[in-house]
């Protein structure tokens, strides 16, 4: 699904240039469910940027479910992000003045679909992420748990190959943060490639792969029996 | 980009910031309001004076003689200048200046018309067919006088409607014979002018009637002439110095002598008159231009803090599928919107003043009857006008909004999404 091979960024801003990605190598399959985790400056937000299409990289290779992301331009990139990735933010980022379903229908606005239908199949996201109640409320009305599982099912409805949420559970408490972790398991049952970037170790020991950015290339990757002893400690602790 | 959805998007955006949606478009409709209403003036004003100028052809010229003033050729002063029948040809054949011609005969001032036993004492203007056109004479009933009246020295006369009035009160005075001087004149036609009354009062008579019943020999006093429509006063000019030129040849006086010969070229006046509502009118739109222009920047300056506003809102539509042209098109749109809508209510707001101000000029006039001095006329905007400011409007929205709505697609997710608001 995701293929990254040698990926080099830099930022420069005047004379400074700051190189945050060093040659970086990354493998994900499709359907699996990955945390990328990491300190700050370790890499991992520019990374999320590349994986989401939002920024583009100085040197190596990304292919995203076969196809190499390269030199696209703004209405290119913006199509492919429509069509692959489904965006989950921290701080959800909903439409403030559109309603949950406005919300949700949102990025099938951009397919073209005409409003009466996406009206409706937003509605079905909705129902499935037990919100359908919730459909004319506006944003500021909703609970910070109601306001993610919206985001997520706007993320959804436009039916992406890979789901990238940048600490998703960074604004909730721990009992909706492990709702929201089990609605992003079910999607990942359905076959949807999750990839979540966090901080929180107990929210990454519930994914099935941790990777570690260390100084813009790949740490660690934690999978299997390293899992459990991790997902033990995290326990512990 | 003109489906519904784009609409409720722009909607939803206005009705959250009703206050300031209005304050934006008040500059724009006050901007355009003013232009209306200073082009409406300023068309009035032309209106006003092109009317003066309406009772008679613009390229007229009117000449008249005296007594020389200045020495001239060996001859003193004090000599007595006669147009003749004789320069009627000159003028109608050789002069290349003139188009038409009209000579007149005054006829003595206490002369009566009489009709029964009404009479009265009224001007008679002496002229050829011609002068109908140039003194924009209008006849209400029956004909003007024609070439053959002129060839077959007819005893004819078109009276004014005053004239009409005084000696045949309701009775119809075409076919009836009104008596001149002494002389029965058959009438042939009514004239009528709605705004200048004097002209009621005068009757036309064929000037080879006039002059060979009323004994004038081959004398002319005076020729209504108009010459070829030129642009610049220089050149009204011009054709005025060569036709005293000519006349000051066959009479022997100094050109530049104006006692010896007067003369009045309209075509100067009415040019320079022009000239100077051509100026005012220029000085309006770019008055009413700059207005509109403040009001213009003001609705890019707000569009532009909107776009700011609503950076991270545009970051989340571009991370989720927005294209830079989406983008676009709904800043680009929302101003072309705010500043068409606001930008039509002031035009309507500034044409129906003008409008109001017109229907209570024109009952006035009504109540106090025509009047020679209105200076003030239909200072109403035309409809190309309104066409035309209707699309500087929307041309001047689609420009307010451009900065912003680049600025807008210029947006990257990534600083959208982490500027924390």
């Amino acid at each position: 699904m995701i293929s990254i091979e040698n990926l080099h960024k830099s930022y420069v801003t005047g004379n400074n240039s700051l190189h945050v990605l060093k040659g970086l190598n990354l493998e994900i399959g499709e359907g699996e469910f990955v945390s990328i985790m990491g300190s700050s400056g370790s890499g991992k937000s520019t990374l999320l940027n590349i994986l989401g299409v939002l920024d583009d990289y100085d040197k190596g290779n990304y292919y995203l479910s076969g196809k190499r992301i390269w030199g696209l331009n703004e209405t290119q990139a913006a199509i492919t992000r429509n069509a692959m990735i489904g965006f989950i933010f921290q701080s959800f980022n909903l439409i403030s003045f559109k309603n949950a379903m406005e919300n949700v229908a949102l990025p099938l606005y951009y397919q073209k679909v005409n409003r009466k239908k996406r009206n409706l199949i937003a509605m079905e996201y909705l129902d499935r992420l037990g919100l359908k109640d919730w459909a004319h409320h506006l944003p500021s009305e909703m609970s910070g748990g109601q306001k993610q599982r919206v985001a997520i099912a706007r993320a959804l409805i436009s039916n992406p190959k890979i789901i990238l949420a940048d600490e998703p559970t960074g604004a909730l408490d721990s009992q909706t943060s492990l709702e929201v972790m089990d609605i992003l398991k079910e999607v990942n049952d359905q076959g949807i490639t999750v990839i979540i970037v966090t901080h929180e170790h107990d929210i990454a020991a519930l994914t099935k792969k941790i990777i570690r950015l260390k100084d813009g290339v790949i740490g660690e990757v934690i999978t299997n029996g390293d899992l459990q002893m991790y997902r033990d400690r995290v326990k512990q602790e | 980009m003109f489906d519904v959805d784009i609409w409720q998007e722009i909607f939803s955006t206005i009705k959250k910031n009703k206050l300031r949606t209005f304050l934006t478009g008040f500059s724009v409709a006050w901007g355009i309001f003013m232009l209306m209403v200073l082009l409406g003036s300023g068309n009035g004003l032309s209106n006003g004076v092109k009317e003066q100028f309406a009772e008679n052809a613009v390229n007229v010229m009117w000449m008249w003689t005296g007594e020389t003033s200045i020495p001239f050729n060996g001859l003193k002063e004090g000599r007595p200048v006669k147009f003749n029948n004789q320069d009627y040809d000159f003028l109608t054949t050789k002069s290349k200046e003139v188009e038409k011609v009209s000579s007149r005969y005054y006829l003595p001032n206490d002369i009566l018309y009489a009709y029964g036993k009404e009479y009265g004492s009224f001007e008679t203007s002496t002229c050829y067919p011609t002068l109908q056109e140039m003194e924009m004479i209008k006849i209400n009933s029956g004909r003007f006088i024609n070439e053959l009246d002129m060839k077959e020295f007819r005893k004819v006369v078109v009276i004014g409607d005053e004239i009409r009035k005084a000696l045949f009160k309701d009775e119809d005075p075409i076919g009836k014979y009104v008596r001149i001087g002494g002389v029965p004149f058959y009438v042939i036609g009514v004239s009528k002018d709605k705004k200048n009354s004097d002209k009621n009062r005068q009757a036309y008579m064929p000037f080879s009637t006039a002059q060979r019943i009323f004994s004038g020999g081959d004398r002319v006093h005076t020729f209504t002439v108009t010459s070829k429509i030129v642009q610049t006063t220089e050149e009204a000019e011009a054709i005025t110095d060569k036709i005293r030129a000519d006349m000051s040849k066959r009479h022997t006086f100094d050109p530049k002598d104006t006692r010896a010969m007067g003369s009045f070229n309209m075509l100067t006046q009415y040019i320079r008159t022009m000239k100077i509502f051509q100026a005012i009118n220029l000085f309006v739109w770019i008055i009413g231009i700059g207005t509109l222009i403040a009001g213009i920047v003001g609705v890019s300056n707000i569009m532009l803090i909107l776009v700011k506003e609503r950076t991270r809102e545009i970051g989340i539509r571009k991370a989720i599928g927005a294209t830079p042209f989406s983008v676009i098109s709904l800043v680009l749109m929302e101003s072309v919107l705010i500043t068409t809508v606001a930008g039509y209510i002031g035009l309507v707001m500034g044409v129906g003043l003008m409008e109001l101000i017109n229907m209570g000029l024109e009952s006035a006039t009504a109540a106090s009857g025509p009047s020679n001095n209105s200076f003030f006329l239909n200072p109403t905007v035309d409809f190309k006008t309104a066409v035309s400011a209707t699309l500087i409007l929307i041309l001047s929205g689609a420009l307010a909004g451009y900065l912003p709505a680049r600025k807008a697609a210029n947006v990257t997710p990534i600083e959208a999404l982490r500027d924390e608001n």
